[in-house]
């Protein structure tokens, strides 16, 4: 069967590829584009390491099909340190040893990067609900729903300052 | 688990995508994806053509008709969960969507690729029974309208057939001031249900019940109605004893699945104590408050 | 030598890489030409394989070969895959081939491979082997296993036990004839896995220039997995090179050297291309191995003050189709057991038996919280028989401090006898206590009685053999640019052993943190490592950085005070700089005395002047050091659905000396959640016929971020003497107590109704059940 042109935006850069229709997004990503960060840890929709930014939401890069995404725009964990500094959110996971191996990591990001930006100020039960969708074997998501807290009142103090 | 090949195909018109289903071999409708896909990574679903619905328009939004909600198919269960209009309309709905799926498959999940696929667990399906909801049907032969009821067949299986696609749902909204309840029990927060309930109360002079909708999921092979319990209690004052005495003898004869989750005695179990709960709040909030477990 | 890294809460430095989406794992290494593996699997539990025909996926463009077993080298047609821990005790020494000769036994058992340029293709070709297959009874059930007239698992053998041996000391029969009270249980804890969240991976490349077989796996033992590797595919070790990576997980089920390892590398030899093959989720669920099933019929023989006079009993373990690691987790269950107590006599009759599942071996906690579970719950009821506090019950039984070290009286997998170095267990319980605020739970009970909910409270303790050998090594070498590379066979999946390691050598070196230059998991580093299981890497490696460190150290300081003319003992170090602390001397950096090590071409080096900055210490630890802790949880049951929430969860912990709290701290919360999952959630199932059920983590649960909460922890610090930094393991003690503390809080909540729990995970529905049974729904039904 036919290979089909897709154009996708991720993190701002513009990528033409012909691609087998049937490429799930996180494999378009990993695979095509070269952008490793994305890790998929379960293929059917459950486990969250796969989660990016579709044009701003939160979703599952495995289950989406890349030619579905042409002209979106895509978010991955690569955009979020900016000249090799990590962002508030990455600086509070690693002062709180909110990860560990470090695989379902870019996943938990993004979601938090969703959910501190239309939440400022959640509560730890709206974290914990919220991270339903990520699974993590190694942290026992302690120090996370702690790093997130932490990083929505210190994105809080950046922006009144 | 990478799915099988298959064609594309992303029509920008309703007219376009039932001339796609009509005639291509082996079709699959794909909406929010977030069933389909998996099923597809796991090679149980094997469609040679995949017709993508997102890009048609006129298939999505929220629309107030009088009495009536009209939702478009392609709505994402994310533009439910935040539309004031469901929150105010169909509170029913509003509760239920905090326990569809997470964040991530809510951003994505559409309406009427919930109903679709009518889980025997999922919350959507159970919603529009519990309103009597009808869906409106589109194929190159024409338009039909049909309940609920009728759509929702069984297991994984509604009455759309191979060239129809489901337009929108109709939710006839309740009186202000009704009841409602929901209550559901999961493993964990966000996976599908073993079983839940619903019910909406409508209440006359001297809390006299008028209307009533008790709907339940997990306990068949779709979500189904209490029809025998709403029956013997419409036209009487809601008496726990009568009502927990109507819902022990409909639910004793239903016939849930055992499976890795729960037997079906546990769903038996849930489906009658979260009824009683679901009735209880909504008992309280139409103003006759009554017994709760 | 100044601790200035030691003991402190260091920030990680694997995290800014793994933070920004920079991290390496197995299927983020790429190689132009690399091929795409997928397994053709067994879909029978027990079948006889009569023929493979793959011609119509030959014929599907993109494949590029099929292999079966008859392509494999010669080796490994022959001989089945190798067993890591043989033991005397085992009487069916079985593992399987590398792809299935003829015998299939269990679902999932590799048969073929399908080499394809990607791995949509090679899963498209998997569909066109047309395999024949004639069915063989299967036994499933552990129980059945051993029934008279069972099927048995293995076609040329006469029944399914594996073992059947026995762990004793002390008068046990006299014991049980003299006590007042004796109590039974009979217990069954259900399979889990490990369920790392990155799946197994494998990369093999061959570079023809060199003749060197790379090979990146995601695995918890790269050094053990080169033998193996060097073994089956007759290639001299050297040329030879295994690379862990980013492992995203281990938990012990990447301990195990695999079958898709070998056949990987072999078919990059065979074809003389790169290949790639990683697992995915549905084959993790099926055939990366398991744990945890187990049955126990165990009996505690009491006196009228609660004093323990003895304990016996039998437990039977499954060990799936074949025993790849032997039978450590059952021998470990038995030897864990007795725990903190004073136990005068024990005994334990443990069976092995052989099932059509895929075969266990450890996952986090390996046996311990299967013993622990038997251990407490007859504890918990003794409690109750004798209305004593289940705690002050505990604390009459305790070995003493002052009874350190003391001799169990068994042997423990290490060989050695079972002799618990050091500990403090009623300090630990009373930690314990404390945070959780155990003695004021009364007036939370009465309280949330009060509003008609049910909480209750349980406490669980254990002790842990961790830190065990061989050994493990580690490379200090002092680089001209003034780094410190260091150099180790240990890996890692999480634990930050790159963070704690550097810590030590740092402070023992005496250079900055950031100086250092870590390799971990690559067995081109060092020339013989062992690997992350039995939580014995801040032991084992630990060790022998702070033994390399100071021996660097102290070539450090010979040598600049030859170069200062000074003595050794005016020699001051810090931040990589040494200085002599009389006199005008110039500073000397460590690049400075890197350069001056490799002496000058033709002339001779100073004598005792070593050639360059560098040692290697592989540390032996005599024994297992022994951990151990409390674990108090608090939940609240729904008695309308059965749910359990768990509301406070206290962990007091003792692994000896605390390299770094923050790392610990993440290992004791993880570990619990895991705990979590085995007490309430994790259940992995199959059919009478051997097909597993839950192969979705839609149906196989883990704990989410709603069902655990985060842990109080307190930290008991009693160093062990048997290893120079007085550490002990940390990575499983979190997961051991955890089911025997939640299920004895359930139990607690629902004291009313007096319902016993016998079985791990406890599952909503069957709370119900027990519940039912227990009349508490009556009301309801007849109101």
């Amino acid at each position: 069967m036919g290979k089909q042109k897709v154009t996708l935006r991720v993190n701002g850069v513009s990528y033409e590829r012909e691609i087998d229709p049937r490429m799930t997004l996180g494999d378009f990503l990993r695979h095509e584009i070269g952008l490793t960060g994305t890790h998929l840890g379960c293929e059917h929709g459950v486990c969250g390491a796969c989660t990016v930014l579709i044009n701003g939401l939160s979703g599952r890069s495995c289950l989406a099909f890349a030619v579905q995404e042409d002209g979106s725009e895509i978010t991955t964990v690569e955009a979020l340190a900016e000249n090799g500094e990590l962002n508030i959110l990455q600086q509070c996971f690693q002062e709180h040893h909110a990860l560990q191996c470090g695989y379902c990591t870019p996943g938990m990001l993004m979601t938090l990067t969703e959910l501190l930006r239309d939440n400022p100020k959640p509560s730890e039960k709206l974290v914990r609900d919220t991270l339903g969708g990520n699974l993590c074997r190694c942290t026992g998501y302690a120090a996370i729903v702690d790093a997130a807290l932490d990083a929505a009142q210190r994105l809080a103090a950046a922006r009144e300052a | 688990m990478k799915p099988a090949p298959f064609e594309y195909h992303r029509p920008t018109s309703l007219a376009q995508a039932l001339d796609l289903v009509a005639t291509l071999e082996n079709p699959k409708i794909l909406a929010g994806g977030q069933s389909l896909v998996a099923m597809m990574n796991f090679r149980f679903v094997q469609p040679d053509h995949l017709v993508d619905l997102a890009r048609i328009g006129e298939l999505s939004g929220i629309e107030e008709q009088g009495n009536v909600l009209r939702i478009g198919a392609m709505t994402r269960q994310r533009e439910l969960e935040f539309s004031d209009l469901i929150a105010r309309r169909l509170p029913l709905m509003h509760a239920a969507l905090d326990h569809v799926g997470h964040r991530q498959t809510r951003n994505r999940g559409t309406i009427g690729g919930s109903l679709s696929h009518n889980d025997p667990s999922a919350e959507l399906p159970l919603v529009a029974l519990a309103f009597d909801a009808s869906v409106e049907l589109a194929s190159r032969r024409g338009k039909r309208r049909i309940s609920a009821r009728d759509y929702l067949r069984g297991y994984l299986e509604t009455a759309l057939e191979a060239d129809e696609i489901l337009v929108a749902i109709e939710f006839p909204c309740w009186r202000e001031g009704h009841g409602f309840g929901f209550h559901e029990f999961a493993r964990r927060h966000g996976d599908f249900a073993i079983a839940g309930a619903a019910a909406m109360i409508e209440l006359g002079a001297g809390a006299i019940v008028e209307r009533l909708s008790i709907t339940l999921n997990g306990v068949g092979a779709t979500a189904l109605r209490l029809d025998e319990t709403e029956a013997a209690m419409i036209g009487h004052r809601l008496d726990s004893v009568l009502l927990r005495r109507a819902i022990l003898a409909e639910v004793e004869r239903l016939e849930p699945v055992d499976d890795v989750h729960a037997t079906a005695d546990y769903r038996r179990h849930l489906a009658k104590m979260l009824t009683m709960r679901a009735i209880a709040d909504a008992a309280q909030a139409a103003g006759a408050p009554m017994a709760r477990i | 030598m100044g601790a200035k890294h030691f003991g402190a809460r260091v920030q990680r430095i694997e995290d800014p890489a793994l933070l920004q989406g920079k991290g390496r794992f197995v299927d983020d290494v790429k190689i132009p030409g690399t091929l795409h593996a997928c397994f053709l699997r067994s879909p029978y539990a027990h079948a006889r394989l009569r023929s493979i025909d793959a011609s119509r996926a030959l014929a599907l463009d993109g494949v590029i070969a099929v292999f079966t077993s008859a392509d494999m080298p010669e080796r490994m047609q022959r001989e089945r895959m190798p067993m890591l821990v043989p033991n005397a005790a085992i009487a069916a020494l079985r593992t399987q081939h590398a792809l299935a000769v003829e015998e299939i036994c269990y679902v999932g058992q590799t048969v073929a491979v399908v080499i394809a340029r990607s791995r949509y293709i090679a899963e498209d070709a998997l569909a066109l082997i047309d395999a024949d297959y004639e069915a063989l009874p299967a036994v499933s059930d552990l129980k059945s296993a051993i029934a008279p007239g069972a099927p048995v698992a293995h076609a040329d053998l006469p029944n399914n036990i594996a073992s059947d041996f026995k762990m004793e000391y002390g008068d046990v029969d006299g014991a049980f004839a003299r006590a007042p009270h004796v109590f039974e249980e009979s217990l069954w804890q259900h399979r889990g896995g490990g369920m790392a969240m990155e799946t197994r991976a494998v990369l093999a490349s061959h570079d023809s220039a060199s003749d060197l077989l790379t090979i990146w796996t995601g695995s918890q033992t790269p050094h053990i997995g080169r033998r193996m590797l060097s073994d089956m595919l007759d290639r001299h070790i050297e040329s030879i090179r295994c690379i862990a990576p980013d492992v995203g997980g281990g938990f012990g089920p990447k301990a195990i050297f695999y079958a898709e390892e070998a056949v990987i590398a072999a078919c990059a030899l065979k074809l003389g291309q790169p290949v790639k093959w990683i697992e995915d989720r549905r084959e993790h669920f099926i055939c990366a191995t398991q744990e945890r099933d187990q049955y126990w019929d165990v009996a505690i023989a009491v006196d009228d003050h609660g004093k323990i006079l003895g304990v016996r009993g039998a437990l039977l373990h499954d060990t799936g189709a074949f025993v790849p690691w032997g039978i450590i987790m059952p021998y470990i269950a038995a030897a864990t057991m007795p725990g903190p107590y004073v136990i005068p006599a024990y005994r334990l009759n443990v069976r092995v038996a052989l099932s059509n599942k895929v075969a266990t071996t450890p996952v986090r906690g390996a046996g311990r919280p299967q013993a622990v579970f038997a251990m407490e719950r007859l504890l918990d009821r003794v409690a109750r028989e004798l209305n004593i506090d289940r705690a002050e019950l505990r604390r009459r039984n305790f070995i003493q401090p002052e009874q350190m070290p003391y001799s169990v009286g068994l042997t423990f997998r290490d060989g050695k006898p079972l002799i618990y170095d050091s500990g403090d267990y009623p300090k630990g319980q009373s930690e314990a206590l404390r945070i959780s605020e155990y003695d004021s739970f009364e007036e939370r009970r009465k309280a949330a009685r009060a509003k008609g909910r049910h909480i209750g409270i349980g406490l669980a303790n254990y002790v842990e053999g961790t830190g065990l050998g061989p050994f493990e090594g580690v490379t200090v070498r002092v680089l001209q640019s003034g780094k410190v590379a260091v150099a180790t066979g240990a890996t890692q999946q999480g634990q930050g052993t790159r963070t704690t390691l550097s810590q030590i050598v740092a402070d023992s070196v005496g250079c900055r943190l950031e100086d250092i230059v870590i390799t971990v998991g690559d067995t081109a580093a060092i020339a013989n490592g062992v690997g992350a299981f039995a939580s014995r890497q801040a032991v084992n490696a630990g060790s022998s950085a702070q033994i390399a460190g100071t021996n660097v150290r102290k070539q450090i300081v010979a040598l600049a005070a030859q170069a200062l003319g000074v003595a050794p003992d005016d020699i001051d170090i810090a931040d990589g700089e040494v200085m002599a602390r009389t006199g005008n001397k110039p500073v000397l950096t460590f690049g400075e005395l890197a350069r001056m090590s490799q002496g000058m071409p033709g002339f001779s080096m100073q004598p005792g002047q070593t050639a360059g900055l560098e040692n290697t210490a592989y540390f032996t630890p005599p024994q297992a050091a022994y951990c151990s802790g409390t674990h108090v949880a608090e939940v609240e049951v729904d008695l309308v659905t059965g749910g359990v929430k768990i509301l406070n969860y206290s962990v007091a912990h003792d692994a000896g000396n605390i390299i770094n709290p923050l790392i610990v701290d993440g290992q004791v919360q993880g570990g619990v959640a895991h705990g979590i999952g085995n007490a309430l959630f994790e259940w992995m199932q199959y059919d009478d016929a051997g097909q597993p059920l839950t192969t979705s983590f839609a149906d196989y649960l883990i704990p989410m971020a709603g069902d655990v909460p985060s842990c109080k922890i307190a930290h008991v610090e009693t160093p062990s003497p048997l290893n120079p930094i007085g550490v002990k393991g940390a990575g499983e003690g979190g997961t051991i107590p955890a089911p025997a503390a939640i299920i004895s809080a359930i139990e607690d909540a629902l004291k009313e109704f007096g319902v016993h729990v016998t079985d791990t995970p406890l599952t909503p529905g069957r709370l119900v059940e027990l519940l039912t049974a227990a009349g508490a729904y009556d009301e309801l039904a007849f109101g």
